[in-house]
């Protein structure tokens, strides 16, 4: 790492930038000072809306649309942009300056195949010729440890993996050995078994390359491996920059401390009572879309007032479970048991109570709520639904389940989702899934579109309202550290089969299954060796099974 | 959230400019009887009278007030249309909606069905159904009601597709609402931007749907005042430079435009893009 050379790559200076919403000018980044010296990597990280992702855009000279940099300047080795002509600036990207998506699935075009993306920038920059260029493409994907460098990028994005595609990505962006690349929150859609896979390569190609960077992200644990310096924002400003060293085991602000805090979030394990018959239980379900089997012979009980926790990999059969206990997806064997009596397996055919006792909360608040209802309808409506209630009655319950989620009813009651923030409108789906009394609330990745701190509020919330009312959670997640926070019990899934289940605590301690651990052992930790140490590990335990 | 008042203020000229056109319009179709100097069907000149105090416009080819026919036109042509869009709306829009929500079977014959219905030309289709059930005004509606409801399907079955993926429908299902509660609640609203854009270009497409079976003879009967049946009586005066036939043409063409203003900036309310 060549941290000691003094010459500065980037360097902006008191940047102010408006957005546009609603017909007024809003400042959203104010009075951000950042420089970058070569070869350093700067983490940025914050809460949604803290302006992380604006500031990466305006260091390539760019602003969204409906944005603008109203002071400040943005110098990349020496160019000031605000004088840089278009042309000048579409020289510099690519070429000096890239950029890596968070989402490389939806920012790949699936009409081209891989490898004719990445060549397309160089090209067109008139850096490479096609031979040059492709042959650079397959040495970067041998550099990312990509599977068959040598025939991934012959085939579309669609073909690949989220993990690799995202690699791809990467090396899209190295083709020119630009000198700054811009990472936006780069792994944040992936597991976290194909996280660290990314970070290794990642890290990799930028020490050897040389390159500066920007990470974004709102995961400490992950820039903590990543960057040299981290700069925390939060509404646009700077709250506290340091060394990663010096953040992690010293940070100065509450702001900061209190994003650190949210990952020691732990609870008791509740242990069940012999011959406690489970609210719900599912018995050796096996099930599938179409002629694709996606379950084979998962069982698993909850038991009133515990939370059991499905924790597993993307397509590992978490959500299909899921599916299975609501009703959407009929199973082709097993049963499914309320309260110790078999419910039918089809929805439709079950009865209005049976309906009611088990409710769920989604991933995604935006599309949960209904945008052209207010929030009195869509609590109200679940309460008028299953217990009858009408009118004023009605209006006093969804005023106390407001209550309940600690949102002001007085506030909240006429307004539309649209004006409400992620953790709020999560709230509003909570309060949706208790206003029909149930037994069971099944919790799908309620926390991983929101930010850490939001996510917390969230899971202090859920674990309350059980307290208070004895509810059952199945608790869909693949973090581990949500499942710390709130899991009685585990279940570990991998491609639809059960590999371990048990009491959290035994589950955590070792000896664990293998998969189980490369789970456990896969989630970043606040230290900033953490990445170094679990690949050194991780690469003793090949040799040794050789 | 805006009043509507103020987002008129704001719209373009162009859409202002439409809206004060239909405003004119559906003025005159509700109001004909009390702004006419005559009645509809009154002969009170002699064929193709030239204009004079008392008739603006002239007379017609039997020596009817070209003028009162006119504002007549309006509301007969207009009403018809609208009927017939609405009409294909409840139809279609319905079945769409319900196509999406249920799926499988039903969705299949249903969508099916429509795509046999619109392999036929619409215009042929249509003379030919008239011809067999007779071509009076309620026919009329029924059969491009029907005709039309086709492209109503498709559109309003396409957009609700993909809200019904969405999570809130699915916990609408699960919570044991009814489909027509799903139907009404929870998709309607979330797809009504595009069925009101919608809504105005199939207006005018029915509109001069009418006016070309009336131009042919088999839309809106005579004595009633039609738009497109008044350009064919009177088509003869053209070959001796009068301006009459064109009158209804400009009506239909006027309008047409005017719908398709206040429908564009619709679209763009919708669409949700800032410029």
């Amino acid at each position: 790492m060549t941290q000691n050379t003094n010459d500065l790559l980037l360097d902006i200076q008191d940047l102010h930038i408006s957005a546009f919403f609603e017909d007024e000018w809003y400042e959203i980044v104010k009075g951000i000072n950042l420089s970058l010296k070569k070869g350093e990597v700067l983490g940025l990280i914050g809460e949604s809306g803290a302006g992380k992702s604006t500031i990466g855009l305006a260091a390539m000279g760019y602003t969204r649309d409906g944005c603008k940099i109203t002071k400040g300047k943005v110098l990349f080795d020496g160019l000031d942009f605000a004088q840089a002509n278009q042309k000048e600036r579409r020289a510099l990207r690519t070429v000096r300056i890239a950029y890596v998506a968070q989402s490389a699935a939806s920012s790949f075009n699936p009409a081209h195949k891989i490898i004719d993306q990445h060549c397309e920038g160089p090209i067109q920059q008139g850096a490479m010729k096609r031979k040059e260029a492709e042959a650079n493409a397959l040495d970067l994907y041998e550099r990312l440890h990509l599977p068959h460098a040598d025939t991934i990028g012959f085939r579309y994005p669609h073909q690949v993996s989220g993990g690799q595609l995202q690699r791809a990505m990467t090396a899209m962006a190295m083709a020119c050995k630009p000198d700054l690349i811009i990472f936006d929150e780069p792994t944040t859609a992936l597991d976290v078994t194909t996280q660290i896979e990314v970070l290794a390569a990642v890290r990799e190609v930028v020490n050897e390359f040389n390159c500066s960077a920007i990470y974004i992200t709102h995961d400490l644990a992950v820039v903590a491996q990543m960057a040299h310096r981290i700069m925390v924002l939060k509404h646009g400003s700077l709250v506290e920059e340091a060394p990663t060293r010096e953040m992690l085991s010293a940070p100065k602000e509450d702001y900061t401390k209190s994003l650190w805090s949210v990952r020691t979030l732990q609870s008791e394990v509740r242990r069940v009572t012999p011959n406690e018959v489970p609210v719900v239980e599912v018995d050796n379900i096996v099930a599938g879309y179409g002629n694709v089997q996606i379950l084979n012979n998962v069982s698993m009980k909850v038991y009133k007032g515990r939370t059991l926790a499905v924790i597993g990999e993307s397509g590992s059969g978490k959500s299909t479970t899921a599916r299975v206990i609501t009703g959407l997806l009929e199973p082709s064997q097993g049963r499914i048991l309320f309260d110790g009596q078999e419910v039918a397996s089809d929805y439709r055919k079950r009865h209005k109570d049976d309906l009611r006792k088990v409710q769920m909360i989604y991933q995604i608040p935006d599309t949960a709520l209904n945008p052209r209802q207010k929030i009195k309808d869509i609590i109200g409506r679940p309460v008028e639904f299953y217990l009858g209630l009408k009118g004023k009655a009605k209006e006093a319950h969804v005023r106390e389940l407001l209550e309940m989620i600690e949102l002001d009813p007085d506030k909240f009651m006429m307004r539309e989702p649209r004006e409400l923030s992620g953790g709020q409108k999560q709230r509003i789906g909570i309060a949706r899934a208790l206003a029909a009394e149930p037994e069971l609330i099944i919790c799908d990745e309620v926390t991983s579109a929101l930010d850490q701190l939001v996510a917390a509020g969230i899971l202090k919330l859920l674990r309350r309202l059980q307290d208070q009312m004895g509810l059952a959670y199945l608790f869909i997640t693949h973090d581990v550290a949500t499942v710390r926070a709130i899991a009685d019990e585990v279940v570990v899934m991998r491609q639809g089969n059960i590999i371990e289940q048990g009491l959290r605590d035994d589950m955590f301690t070792p000896p664990h299954h293998e998969y189980t651990e490369l789970l456990l052992s896969s989630e970043p930790e606040m230290d900033p060796d953490w990445l170094n140490r679990v690949l050194h590990e991780r690469k003793l335990d090949a040799e040794t099974s050789y | 959230m805006r009043t509507y008042t103020q987002q008129i203020a704001k719209a373009p000229l162009s859409a202002q400019f439409g809206l004060f056109v239909i405003c004119v319009y559906v003025f005159c179709a509700l109001f004909a009887p009390f702004i006419t100097p005559f009645s509809e069907t009154e002969i009170i000149a002699d064929a193709y009278a030239p204009a004079d105090a008392s008739m603006w416009l002239g007379a017609d080819n039997l020596g009817r007030d070209m003028f009162t026919r006119l504002i007549y036109g309006a509301r007969n042509t207009v009403g018809v249309a609208f009927a017939t869009t609405v009409l294909a709306f409840l139809i279609g829009g319905t079945i769409g909606m319900l196509s999406a929500t249920v799926g499988g079977w039903f969705d299949q014959v249903m969508s099916r069905t429509v795509d046999i219905l619109m392999a036929v030309p619409q215009l042929i289709f249509a003379l030919l159904i008239l011809s067999v059930v007779g071509t009076n005004t309620v026919s009329l509606i029924f059969v491009i009601a029907v005709l039309d409801a086709t492209r109503v399907f498709r559109i309003s079955r396409a957009t609700a597709m993909n809200v019904v993926t969405l999570d809130f429908v699915e916990a609408a299902r699960l919570r044991g609402e009814s489909k027509l509660w799903i139907i009404s609640r929870e998709i309607l609203p979330n797809i009504s931007a595009p069925l009101i854009a919608e809504f105005g270009l199939r207006f005018c497409f029915v509109f001069l749907f009418i006016s070309g079976l009336s131009f042919l003879g088999l839309g809106i009967q005579p004595p009633l005042a039609e738009w497109g049946g008044m350009v064919r009586e009177n088509a003869v005066l053209i070959t001796f430079g009068e301006y009459t036939p064109l009158l209804p043409a400009a009506a239909v063409a006027l309008l047409t435009v005017a719908v398709n203003f206040v429908v564009d900036w619709l679209l763009h309310l919708s669409s949700g893009l800032k410029d």
